[in-house]
């Protein structure tokens, strides 16, 4: 019945299912969780994130922003100063008084994000709570909610997902069978998706955040949802005790990826064969077109990940399958084995897989196993490029559009390009 | 609690930062948690450091919350040592670990590590990254060169006989607005001057180097905001004096050279080494006429600001409107310079406030930081860029000082550049129904805004009658786009004619026009500005 043909060819070895992780302690160089403000304000189009924490938040969301922050952003940090510490009582108080202010300034925000950061948290103002309070006084014109963003808690993308948990609770109950897709992406990229599955005759179809406060999906035991980013364990688990149920796939990058997730979701939805092909056929060879040249430039270089947003596997995956390259060491902040099985099973054998940091001697292998590109944060990029070693930053992976087919191929070229530069300026 | 959108200035803890980096052999282990890092891409990005800052962190998680986060310290610390060999160490907290108060300087300490080990306390809910660049040099002066201070009272010694004046440039770091070139530039006029450098600090300099500071005659201080308090407490301890004047500009220069020979003990008539000054000339040449009375207002960090406000009004012609800076530590220095010029000074780290200013002043050029960089932009205002914070544009590849004779050009060229190209803009929209300019035709700098500043008009009075029907809805537009602007007074009636002779007013002075005119009718109380009210504001604001 489930009559969907198996366009990529079956892994032929057990990957890295069940490959041993070197976990590290030591220091990090990551981004905390309030770093994903920065995309997801563009992407829910009337909430608000404010941050209440301390000068050093505001500094970081402004640095990590760049020239976003003049465009009349719509978060902000409320800093906790000397008089708030002193007495919790007071600093309740002032955060009533902020948030009142602020949102007589902004009428036209629905939904406010009061966001936790470690100044907060090791202070235990108990942000839900206010969340709650400042509710009642604004309801039903703002829905106001928690989650935190600290780095005692969360790296980098995982702030997206403690957001995006924190929204699970809110959203309506619905018992109507219906796709939810789950994790902020580019709107193009959305709009994209929603074709295929037009196509396929897949629907009602949802996104996960919406545009929009108001029209966030409904959620229950009919919904089958599937992950298009892979750090989101709790906003998965958040999901599930809401009755809906997790498809398992590979993540959406690359053609092969995108056709894997493709797949998984029309096998759920019993999409017949023949349509699967005939909708996924021409777009898959499209992208595979786009992604042959890039494959020439790629094919047996060796890429080194140091951790940032979880997305290393999935990208190691595509690099490594598609591209024909050779991963020498996959660095992630957090590896939820569940969610990223799929991943694992397709990733080389043999591949070094490593969860969490010690920063120091994790620049001891890069250095020793001179890889041909390195993904890494923007602190460690140029010291490396110094060095001789060529890095790709990270960041960009998570700002620009990577996933569906037809940005596989600007997903390479993200790859290629730092090692074509590399070359023209020897040359 | 504070709102914050924009912050001028980072945590203190960045301070101490630009400090250790700029440093050549010192390490700096940070108490952060995880996150904290994030400071590092300000150095290898925006200054383009091909190289990571000195400083080692934590990063402890929730998790080491609940178990032992001095032992967290101690191992980073002596795994750091370790690892860097540096000369001597800086140990702190950032503002988290600040709260979980394990005295990092105790924990360091505990280790007795062979090398000097400089505790910094840095009240990161209170102060912020200059106060930290400024309290971490001193601290690491008073650590490294305090062992060799003379006992209190001892006079200093006279220089030996046929040796030369020497001196030290205190106050560049990393990160710091220009401070790289305007090292080289003050070293070179100093040589010429026949003053040696011996120690630039902390730019550059090693643990050793900071040891022997007090070997100099006297101390340059090039940025009080970073150097000040170590200078004064090298003055009390070593006898050194140290200089009081910025050599930002021609007239600052020369007024820094005498302050220096007359530190350095050299006859006042030492010739000046001023033969590449191009800037007074240029400001001479009547090219520079239409830059007279040009109203600018001026915002950055108080060294900066006060510079730009002493070379704008006495080498350039124009007039401060408005003077302001984010620094709360040089407040007075501020008020007092702008009471000179008879403008209130602006003392906010609110960009909002200093937005809502811009907007009500209508100056025609805005001199400050990469804020006011985009306020201007907003509010289409020419500007340039004066002071930190700045972006990474602002670490520029090619040699721009602002100290000294170089700096001066330097300056002429960035503040003249952006009214240049206001002036080439306006004639631009000005011939824009002639068959070769068109609304589609790109603007210079100022991004493809829909209508041109009002009457930033840099423009010798010409004779122009042809003047389509634009602009019009410049000033209308300027109040759309700063919604921040202050309350309009009740404005008067434009009668029909009047509004009919306003048009025949050359676009680019009309909205200066159409503003005295609405002033003057307001002060008078007029209902109806006819066009004899446009005749009588004229003549009344004439000059």
């Amino acid at each position: 019945m489930n009559a969907v043909i198996d366009i990529a060819p079956a892994p032929t070895q057990q990957g890295c299912g069940d490959a041993p992780v070197l976990r590290e302690r030591g220091q990090r160089e990551v981004f905390c969780g309030l770093a994903g403000i920065v995309w997801l304000h563009r992407k829910i189009q009337d909430a608000f994130f404010l941050v209440v924490g301390s000068r050093t938040c505001a500094h970081l969301l402004q640095s990590a922003a760049g020239v976003m922050i003049f465009a009349e952003p719509r978060f902000a940090t409320a800093i906790i100063d000397d008089r708030d510490l002193a007495g919790l009582a007071d600093a309740n108080a002032e955060l009533d008084r902020v948030v009142t202010r602020l949102l007589e300034r902004r009428p036209d925000i629905k939904m406010l994000f009061l966001v936790g950061s470690c100044p907060s948290e090791v202070i235990k103002l108990d942000l839900s709570r206010a969340a709650e309070r400042l509710s009642r006084s604004f309801t039903p014109r703002v829905r106001i909610l928690s989650y935190t963003g600290s780095g005692i808690d969360t790296t980098f993308t995982q702030g997206e997902d403690t957001c995006l948990a924190a929204l699970v609770p809110e959203l309506p109950a619905s018992e109507e069978r219906a796709l939810m897709v789950v994790g902020s992406i580019a709107d193009i990229v959305e709009d994209q998706f929603r074709r295929v599955f037009d196509g396929l005759g897949i629907g009602p179809v949802h996104f996960f955040p919406a545009r929009h406060a108001g029209e966030m999906p409904p959620v229950g035991p009919g919904t089958r949802f599937v992950l298009a980013q892979p750090f989101l364990a709790d906003t998965t688990r958040a999901l599930e005790l809401r009755g809906a149920r997790r498809l398992a796939a590979p993540f959406p990058f690359g053609a092969e990826g995108t056709t894997l997730w493709l797949q998984a979701i029309a096998r759920e939805f019993q999409v017949e064969a023949t349509k699967f092909v005939s909708v996924i056929g021409p777009r898959r060879e499209r992208a595979a077109r786009a992604l042959a040249h890039h494959r020439v430039q790629l094919e047996g270089r060796k890429v080194f990940f140091f951790p940032d947003s979880q997305l290393e596997i999935p990208l190691a995956r595509f690099l490594a399958r598609e591209m024909g390259m050779v991963p020498v060491e996959v660095g992630t902040p957090y590896l939820h084995r569940q969610l990223v099985a799929s991943e694992l099973a397709l990733l080389p054998a043999g591949t070094q897989l490593s969860e969490g940091q010690d920063l120091e001697r994790q620049l001891d292998r890069c250095r020793a196993a001179r890889p041909d590109i390195v993904v890494c944060g923007l602190g460690l990029a140029n010291p490396l490029e110094s060095e001789g070693l060529t890095t790709k930053w990270s960041i960009e992976l998570v700002f620009t559009p990577v996933h569906g087919f037809d940005q596989a191929a600007d997903l390479a070229e993200l790859f290629t390009r730092p090692l074509a530069r590399r070359m023209k300026l020897v040359a | 609690m504070q709102l914050t959108l924009w912050t001028y200035e980072g945590p203190p803890h960045v301070g101490a930062m630009r400090v250790a980096t700029a440093l050549d052999d010192v390490h700096y282990v940070l108490h952060a948690p995880q996150g904290d890092t994030y400071a590092d891409l300000l150095f290898t990005m925006i200054e383009r450091l091909p190289r990571r800052p000195p400083v080692t962190y934590t990063t402890f998680q929730a998790r080491d919350l609940g178990g032992d986060t001095a032992e967290l310290f101690k191992t980073a610390c002596s795994q750091a040592f370790e690892r860097f060999r540096p000369n001597a160490m800086l140990v702190g907290a950032s503002c988290t670990a600040e709260l979980i108060q394990d005295d990092p300087g105790g924990l360091a300490r505990a280790l007795a590590l062979p090398i000097p080990v400089v505790p910094l306390e840095l009240p990161s809910y209170q102060r912020k990254e200059n106060w930290g660049a400024s309290e971490t040099f001193y601290q690491v002066v008073r650590t490294l060169a305090g062992p060799r201070a003379p006992a209190p009272g001892t006079p200093r010694p006279a220089r030996e006989p046929g040796a030369k004046p020497c001196c030290n440039l205190l106050g560049p770091t990393a990160l710091g607005f220009r401070h790289r070139d305007d090292v080289r530039e003050i070293t070179g006029l100093l040589n010429e001057l026949g003053i040696e450098v011996r120690t630039v600090a902390p730019l550059g300099a090693s643990a050793d180097d900071i040891a022997r500071l007090g070997e100099a005659d006297f101390n340059v201080v090039l940025y009080p905001e970073t150097a000040q308090q170590a200078a004064g407490w090298l003055q009390r301890f070593f006898g050194q004096p140290f200089t009081k004047t910025i050599p930002i500009g021609v007239k600052a220069t020369k007024a820094f050279i005498a302050e220096v020979l007359q530190l350095a003990g050299l006859p006042a008539d030492t010739p000046l080494p001023d033969a590449l000054s191009r800037s007074p000339w240029y400001s001479r040449s009547v090219d520079s006429t239409y830059l007279t009375g040009k109203r600018v207002f001026i915002f950055g960090d108080a060294t900066h600001a006060i510079a730009a406000a002493r070379v704008a009004t006495e080498e350039m012609g124009f007039t401060v409107v408005g003077l302001g800076t984010y620094s709360r530590e040089f407040a007075r220095d501020v008020r007092d310079a702008a009471k000179h010029y008879g403008v209130e000074a602006l003392i906010t780290d609110d960009y909002l406030e200093v937005e809502a200013k811009v907007a009500e002043l209508h100056p025609e050029l805005v001199l400050g930081t990469q804020m006011e960089r985009h306020i201007a932009k907003r509010l289409g205002v020419p500007c340039a860029v004066i002071s930190a914070p700045v972006h990474v544009q602002d670490f520029p590849a090619r040699y721009s000082p602002q100290m000294g004779f170089e700096g001066a050009n330097v300056l002429f060229d960035s503040w003249v550049h952006p009214l240049m190209m206001g002036l080439e803009e306006h004639l631009l929209t000005m011939f824009r129904g002639d068959f070769e300019f068109h609304d589609g035709a790109a603007a210079s700098h100022l991004g493809r805004a829909a209508v041109p500043p009002p009457a930033a008009a840099p423009a010798p009075a010409a004779e122009s009658s042809d003047v389509p029907a634009v602009a019009e809805t410049a000033t209308a537009a300027a109040t759309v786009a700063a919604p921040a602007a202050s309350a309009p007074i009740t404005v008067a009636q434009w009668a029909p004619d009047a509004q009919k002779e306003l048009q025949k007013i050359p676009f680019f002075v009309r909205g200066k026009a159409r503003r005295n005119t609405e002033r003057f009718a307001a002060e008078r109380g007029l209902a109806t500005i006819t066009v004899e009210t446009l005749y009588d504001a004229k003549a009344h604001f004439g000059r």
